[in-house]
């Protein structure tokens, strides 16, 4: 394992903007080829502050980066041949059509005008676009532009892709649709860096994950390895009115291995969800709703950041 | 609520935006006239001689300027402000779709951009007149009615201009219409050198243009010396044309926002 | 991408026009742009020719004559049309950089894509630069044609009009995009356009030599690009050129280059963060 090259290899990577404010301090981390890479964390964790380092458009600021093998300070058009990203907020060109900006993509990578325009319809057609070619990239849907970018991303048959919270904002159909597109490059074998906020996304299409929180890494492993060490097996959700609500101080105490009180629910992390909820009954608490559940990447992240992810 | 009401609150919306920054339009219209008159009046009056100035009435040259160069400002402003503004607020901002699922009704919209409209360049209109005073070029108090004279200017104008911009897709024939409206009219108007300097033919074509007329009025309010004949029928061609601009606009304005 | 990958042994110099020479991929994003919309683009044709049958005929025909400093004396139009190639130049290239640059740089983010790419701010600056001149030569280029069928080149020298034209675009091109960059709302379009652009037009002896003006005002004069633009022009198209067309070339040189300078800056400081 460790002994294959990383793809990125980062060692107290440091992003601190002009105003002086560190978005990312310090962080390690190496992305192994033919993986998916996935950051999670909540807004203002550093993600995407970290990507842009990658795609070499931030400038580092402290701390080792190597990315395919090169230096993003001096080699950044070098290694910019060979990435495809995905930023946040897409940024195509709206002057042009959806077939030309594609076209015109390409051309930045001095790709020759055939190449450009086989690989145009090859990639308009992987992400269902091929009947939009000619219109105007203003009036698509957010998925559609969110597929556009991709393509785009895709023009240079690149051979680490990033993609930064490539789903946020679509609806379900497009982000199946994108899932779908995105395990189909993997097993193609290109490396993909990730961002999201879904944990489900994370799960799903994710070998290793890092959870950022506060421009640091809090924790990092293989979806199972971060659910087996940061959560427990099963979770139970309980509602109460709120006047149960007020009066419940300390009643639950001792239940579980640990007690997460949100707006609105408690989660009790357990290794036997019914079992914990039987004592709940018999201490004779009056509850609105309780469920049973296996925990999940959102439990993790709750553990750590202390915070609901989709905000 | 009545269309006069209701365009009222169009009116305002646009008042609202331009608080922000009614210095700073104030003084470049009060900039604009001082240098277009140093430059082109002193500069060009300078190479003209007495017995050229007899083609100018016999006025000095800047004299004869400084009221067409009002009625060209009356209609480039109006131009401007009807082109990418009303766009703005059809298509990429997409105001009039939420100002019409309110009781406003398109009428109202138009009334109040005009109005609006009108508004604004009558308060450049009388900044360009103070600044005319300055240069000792108006020659009676009756130069003040060259303030609503700009406004009908300006207001017809941007009426028809309204009811073009309410068919376009896009912004591409705004330069277009900069380019092969607006421009010809700033310099073939009367507003640079008499048009009895042009070919005859030219003439005919110039005396059927808008801003001419809009000149022709200015110019005589301001410089006391209105053709009291020709009058009516230079501010008959400017209210038409406001009427025709309102019915245009007032259609292709619901046309474009009904599809 | 053979250019890319060049050993570094190539030198700096190699790398240099590597970027120089990708930087045509944004002219051709432009022309990819503009070819559903050349109107705008050739609509511009025309300006320079309205005002100078406007002006220059239609003041002419009353004014007929100019003194030129060395105090020969032209016809009114071959006075103003070599000012209006000058100032043909100075619009086309400072529409392009001020109002589209601004637009790509600060609504669609259009630079923020491209530099995801082997492109760069070199790239970028030079590209639209590039794509500025074309515009602005176009423009000149007409008018050169214009005066030359109505008999408005006065001198051989005429010829070299074109290249001068280039120069004072490149000036320009090079001035509107270090212009833009400091630029935030698109109310600020007020400053270079009324309060820099629109007084050169009028001021820079495009219309009327500008000896007639006060002595204090013909040396603030004297110091901004455009009346040297049009005084290399006109020098060359009357063929009066001496020590201040000499003085002109010089400056429009120095213009030129301290401004691209400044853009690269401003652009790379915008962008990258
Ligand atoms: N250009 C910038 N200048 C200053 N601060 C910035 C800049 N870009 C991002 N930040 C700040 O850095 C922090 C991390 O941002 P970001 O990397 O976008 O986080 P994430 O993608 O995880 O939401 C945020 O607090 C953000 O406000
Ligand atoms: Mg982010």
């Amino acid at each position: 394992m460790s002994s294959q090259p990383s793809l990125v290899h980062a060692r107290g990577l440091t992003k601190r903007y002009a105003n002086g404010f560190t978005a990312v301090d310090g962080v390690d981390f190496d992305v192994r080829p033919g993986k998916a890479f996935g950051f999670l964390g909540p807004n203002g964790a550093g993600k995407t502050s970290t990507m842009r380092m990658i795609a070499c458009s931030s400038p580092v600021t402290e701390g080792t980066l190597s990315v395919i093998g090169m230096d993003p300070r001096t080699q950044a058009r070098e290694i910019k041949a060979k990435l495809g990203v995905v930023p946040q907020i897409d940024n195509l060109d709206t002057e042009l059509s959806v077939r030309e900006n594609l076209e015109m993509y390409a051309r930045y990578f001095d790709i020759p005008r055939e190449v450009a325009s086989k690989r145009t319809d090859e990639l308009l057609e992987f992400v269902q676009l091929d009947e939009r070619a000619k219109d105007r990239v203003e009036p698509l849907s957010g998925g559609m532009k969110r597929r556009l970018t991709i393509a785009r991303a895709l023009i240079n048959d690149p051979d680490l892709v990033i993609l930064d919270e490539p789903t946020t904002g679509l609806d379900p159909q497009a982000r199946h649709l994108l899932w779908e597109r995105l395990y189909q490059l993997k097993r193609r074998g290109a490396t993909l860096i990730i961002t999201t906020h879904y944990m489900d996304e994370a799960e799903q299409l994710c070998d290793h994950l890092v959870v950022m929180d506060k421009a640091k890494i809090v924790a990092e492993g293989s979806p199972r390895q971060l659910i087996d060490d940061h959560a427990t097996r099963e979770v139970l959700e309980l509602r109460f009115t709120d006047a149960t609500r007020a009066a419940l101080n300390g009643k639950l105490d001792g239940l579980a291995d640990r007690i997460e009180e949100l707006p609105d629910r408690h989660l009790l992390y357990t290794d036997n969800g019914e079992h914990t909820l039987e004592q709940v009954n018999q201490r004779q608490i009056p509850i609105e709703s309780a469920l049973v559940r296996r925990a999940s990447m959102e439990d993790v992240f709750l553990r750590l950041t202390g915070r609901s992810l989709v905000e | 609520m009545t269309t006069l009401a209701a365009s009222g609150h169009v009116w305002q919306r646009n008042w609202l935006v331009y608080k922000r920054l009614w210095y700073r339009s104030l003084a470049f219209g009060f900039l604009q006239p001082v240098l277009f008159l140093t430059a082109m009046g002193i500069g060009i009056g300078a190479l003209l001689s007495t017995d050229d100035l007899t083609a100018f009435g016999g006025v000095p040259y800047i004299d004869w300027l400084g009221p067409g160069l009002l009625s060209a400002m009356a209609m480039q402003t109006a131009t401007f402000e009807s082109t990418y503004p009303i766009m703005n607020k059809i298509m990429w901002g997409r105001n009039y779709e939420a100002m019409l699922s309110t009781p406003l009704g398109v009428r109202s919209i138009v009334i109040g951009e005009l109005a609006w409209m009108a508004f604004r360049i009558g308060s450049l209109a009388a900044i360009f007149l103070m600044v005319l005073t300055a240069f000792g070029i108006t020659r009676s108090p009756l130069a003040i009615l060259a303030v609503p004279v700009a406004m009908l200017i300006g207001t017809s104008f941007a009426a028809c201009l309204v009811a073009f911009t309410a068919t376009q897709k896009n912004d591409v024939g705004f330069s277009a219409i900069f380019r092969f409206v607006v421009n010809p009219l700033f310099l073939f108007s009367g507003t640079f050198f008499p048009l009895t300097q042009l070919p005859d033919a030219l003439q005919a074509i110039a005396w059927a243009t808008p801003l001419f007329h809009g000149v022709q009025l200015v110019r005589g309010l301001v410089l006391s010396d209105l053709n009291l004949a020709a009058a009516p029928l230079h501010l008959a061609y400017l209210l038409v044309m406001l009427g025709v601009g309102v019915v245009l606009a007032d259609r292709n304005l619901r046309r474009r926002m009904a599809g | 991408m053979t250019t890319l990958s060049q050993p570094a042994s190539n030198g700096a110099l190699a790398t240099a026009w590597a970027r120089v020479w990708r930087s045509r991929r944004l002219v051709e994003r432009n022309i990819m742009v503009y070819r559903h919309q050349w109107i705008i683009i050739l609509s511009g044709v025309f300006e320079p020719i309205f005002y100078l049958v406007g002006i220059g005929l239609g003041l002419g025909a009353i004014i007929s004559e100019v003194p030129l400093a060395n105090g020969q004396v032209v016809p009114y139009a071959a006075f103003v049309a070599p000012a209006l190639v000058a100032t043909a130049a100075m619009n086309g290239a400072v529409f392009e950089t001020i109002f589209n640059v601004f637009f790509k740089l600060n609504y669609a983010k259009t630079y923020d894509g491209v530099l995801a790419t082997p492109m760069g701010i070199t790239e970028i600056a030079l590209g639209e630069l590039l794509w500025a001149l074309m515009r602005a030569t176009l423009y000149a280029v007409a008018m050169f044609v214009i005066m030359f069928f109505m008999g408005l080149i006065l001198s051989p020298l005429g010829v070299l009009m074109i290249p001068a034209a280039l120069l004072v675009a490149a000036a320009f091109a090079a001035a509107g995009l270090a212009g833009t960059s400091f630029l935030r709302t698109v109310n600020d379009f007020d400053v270079p356009m009324g309060l820099i652009v629109m007084p050169m037009f009028l001021f820079s002896g495009t219309f009327f030599p500008i000896e007639v003006l006060p002595s204090w005002l013909v040396s603030v004069i004297q110091l901004t690009p455009l009346y040297h633009g049009i005084s290399l022009i006109r020098g060359l198209s009357t063929g009066i050129v001496g020590f201040e067309q000499l003085l002109s070339l010089f400056y429009l040189v120095a213009f030129f280059a301290i401004c691209l300078w400044i853009a690269m800056r401003q652009i790379e400081r915008r962008l990258i963060k």
